[in-house]
């Protein structure tokens, strides 16, 4: 958990340096030239961090990528190639395809962030009671989990938004809840290890609720690897969010997100590839990012030489 | 015999399991498929006595727990109802788009299992540490790739630049070739992943020291000792990665405007056709147990250690 935490500076903010200096203040040199060093011999994590500000940044403050308005269509423009004045190209409409990006980083990313959270707080809560409390409760939970497991987790996202109805936050619990099952599974792994520590023990010798032992002692020691497949998640809901969009379940029309971008351009396939290229490499940067941000957390920064 | 009969115990166990889930989330949540239909732009003259029929014919207005009991008996005996939208039976409409998705998901599963092979055999085998981490780059971008943009980008280059292939359809193979290419590509990832971490595992196994210490050259100790080992973990996700092509034929089917259940999926979702899909997420559950099934049949013969009693204990 502490190594988590001391990675989270470096991975999340490669340019300002200074922040883990501040943290450790007496061997503070020796600790900023090491994380320069990890960082320096690893191009692509570090790409992958200024991507992921970047998107974050398109996510917050639009306004500062671009100055274009992503609904605003001028006919004459219409489905022109990536040029100076449009960086990526226009759509059928003649909209800046740049500045649809940039907006739909936004939708895409609070879908996205919803679908984790939904994920990752409902199997952990799951994971939590199924190793903590054992007997009958586990086996319920688990059988649960592993029906959840056998539907395919596009199939069950689709499922939900049958009955839950279309729109983006309605795609993004389902595919929350398609993720529970696994954040569950290694929730329950983690407990299952802890559970018989010896501060457990201690901590119920000392007199605490279970409640107490639950919240303060196993779940802050069994949390890491959760999080370490949270950020996994990230990069399969960004997917499987997309995915549904790409299908028409989500977002509205003018309403740009990177998923129905890339539906729309579809059908100008042969004349404007465009449409469909610059929204899927978005995509596909975006989850190669998140993926590589989650092995530094699974334990590179760790086993580093 | 035991073994096996627990096995499939385990399998009816998860299938009705998966009937149990998708009722819970497709009847108990708000919005019933009749007053769907009458939302529907086929539905507006319909009066609220006909609805109420309608609700009658499909068993609606009966309390949940009654239509839960008798929907089950119907999924035992085989009939998974009829569709709201076309009234056709969902076992029918199933076995129908069943062998179009077949022959994409089949032609993927070879695909995938090739690539994943062989990106994974000489990714561990080469001794280039350069080309060895090129190898093992590919897979992370296989994994990140949104497939409904990858088979976008085939059709873009093959139909519509080169013109290889069918810009849309069913006829013939060359129709099969990008959606099964299209499916096969996160699968083949998944595969490569797995196979290259397993490999390099088994390589660091003292009965591969012992083979080389024997005399065994390079190729024959990965080919002969290290490859059969080291595929068995594999196999435990094959459950999971047809299952994957099933749910991946929704997207590729309707890139590629394919007829097949992907297309009957995206469809019944569409119009909120409740009992199409629940039979379709029984049917996956079906097709997940039934691998796992063969699998758990196979794997005594590839690995003569499980068929041991003491080792299945363990």
């Amino acid at each position: 958990m502490t190594d988590l935490t001391s990675v989270f500076p470096p991975s999340a903010e490669a340019g300002a340096g200074d922040r883990p200096a501040t943290a450790a203040a007496a061997p503070g040199r020796g600790r900023v030239r090491e994380v320069l060093a990890f960082l320096v011999r690893r191009p692509g994590l570090v790409a992958a961090a200024c991507w992921v500000a970047l998107v974050l940044l398109a996510a917050f403050a639009p306004g500062l990528l671009t100055s274009a308005d992503p609904l605003a269509a001028t006919p004459a423009d219409k489905l022109a190639a990536p040029s100076a004045a449009h960086p990526l190209g226009t759509d059928e409409l003649g909209r800046d395809l740049y500045a649809r990006v940039v907006h739909g980083a936004g939708l895409s990313l609070q879908a996205t962030l919803i679908a984790v959270l939904v994920g990752l707080v409902a199997g952990s809560v799951l994971g939590l009671l199924s190793g903590f409390l054992r007997g009958w409760a586990d086996d319920v939970i688990m059988r649960v989990v592993d029906v959840l497991l056998a539907i395919p987790g596009l199939l069950l996202s689709l499922a939900l938004v049958t009955a839950l109805g279309f729109g983006t936050v309605n795609v993004a619990v389902a595919v929350g809840v398609a993720s529970v099952a696994s954040c569950a599974r290694v929730m329950r792994s983690e407990v299952l290890r802890v559970r018989h520590s010896l501060y457990v023990e201690a901590a119920h010798a000392g007199g605490a609720r279970w409640t107490r032992v639950l919240v303060r002692h196993v779940l802050p020691n069994s949390s890491g690897p959760v999080l370490v497949l949270a950020a996994l998640e990230f990069g399969t809901s960004i997917l499987s969010v997309s995915a549904l969009s790409f299908l028409g379940y989500g977002a509205r029309p003018p309403t740009p997100e990177w998923g129905s971008l890339i539906a729309s351009g579809r059908d100008y396939l042969a004349v404007a590839w465009w449409m469909t290229t610059m929204p899927g490499l978005t995509i596909a940067a975006t989850v190669l990012a998140a993926n590589r941000i989650s092995r530094v957390l699974d334990g590179e920064w760790r086993h580093r030489r | 015999m035991k073994f096996f009969a627990r096995r499939v115990a385990q399998a009816l166990f998860v299938l009705w399991a998966a009937y149990t889930v998708s009722f819970v989330i497709l009847y108990m949540l708000p919005g019933d498929p009749v007053s769907v239909l009458a939302g529907t732009e086929a539905g507006r003259d319909i009066t609220p006595e006909q609805l109420d029929a309608l609700r009658h014919e499909y068993g609606l207005d009966r309390p949940v727990t009654v239509q839960y009991f008798v929907r089950l008996g119907q999924v035992v005996r085989g009939d998974f109802g009829r569709s709201v939208q076309s009234h056709q039976p969902v076992q029918t409409m199933i076995a129908d788009a069943l062998p179009a998705t077949a022959q994409i998901a089949g032609l993927g599963l070879l695909l995938a299992v090739v690539f994943g092979a062989g990106l994974a055999l000489p990714a561990t085998y080469v001794s280039w540490g350069w080309l060895r981490q090129t190898l093992l780059s590919l897979p992370p971008l296989g994994v990140a790739i949104p497939s409904f943009w990858f088979g976008l980008l085939l059709l873009q280059v093959f139909s519509f630049k080169l013109g290889l292939f069918p810009v849309v359809g069913n006829e013939g193979f060359a129709s099969v070739v990008l959606p099964a290419v299209t499916l096969a590509l996160p699968s083949a990832a998944t595969i490569a992943q797995l196979l290259a971490k397993s490999m390099s595992a088994t390589l660091r196994e003292p009965y591969i020291e012992t083979a080389r210490a024997k005399g065994a050259g390079r190729p024959r100790i990965h080919l002969r000792h290290a490859v059969r080992n080291a595929a068995l973990p594999a196999l435990t996700v094959a459950g999971l990665v047809v299952g994957n092509l099933l749910a991946g034929a929704v997207v590729t089917e309707t890139v590629f405007s394919r007829t097949g259940l992907g297309r009957v999926t995206a469809l019944a979702v569409t119009t909120q056709d409740i009992p199409v899909v629940q039979g379709l997420v029984v049917f996956a559950a079906l097709v997940f147990v039934l691998v796992n099934l063969a699998v758990d049949l196979v794997y005594p013969l590839l690995d003569p250690r499980i068929a041991r009693p003491s080792a299945t204990a363990s």
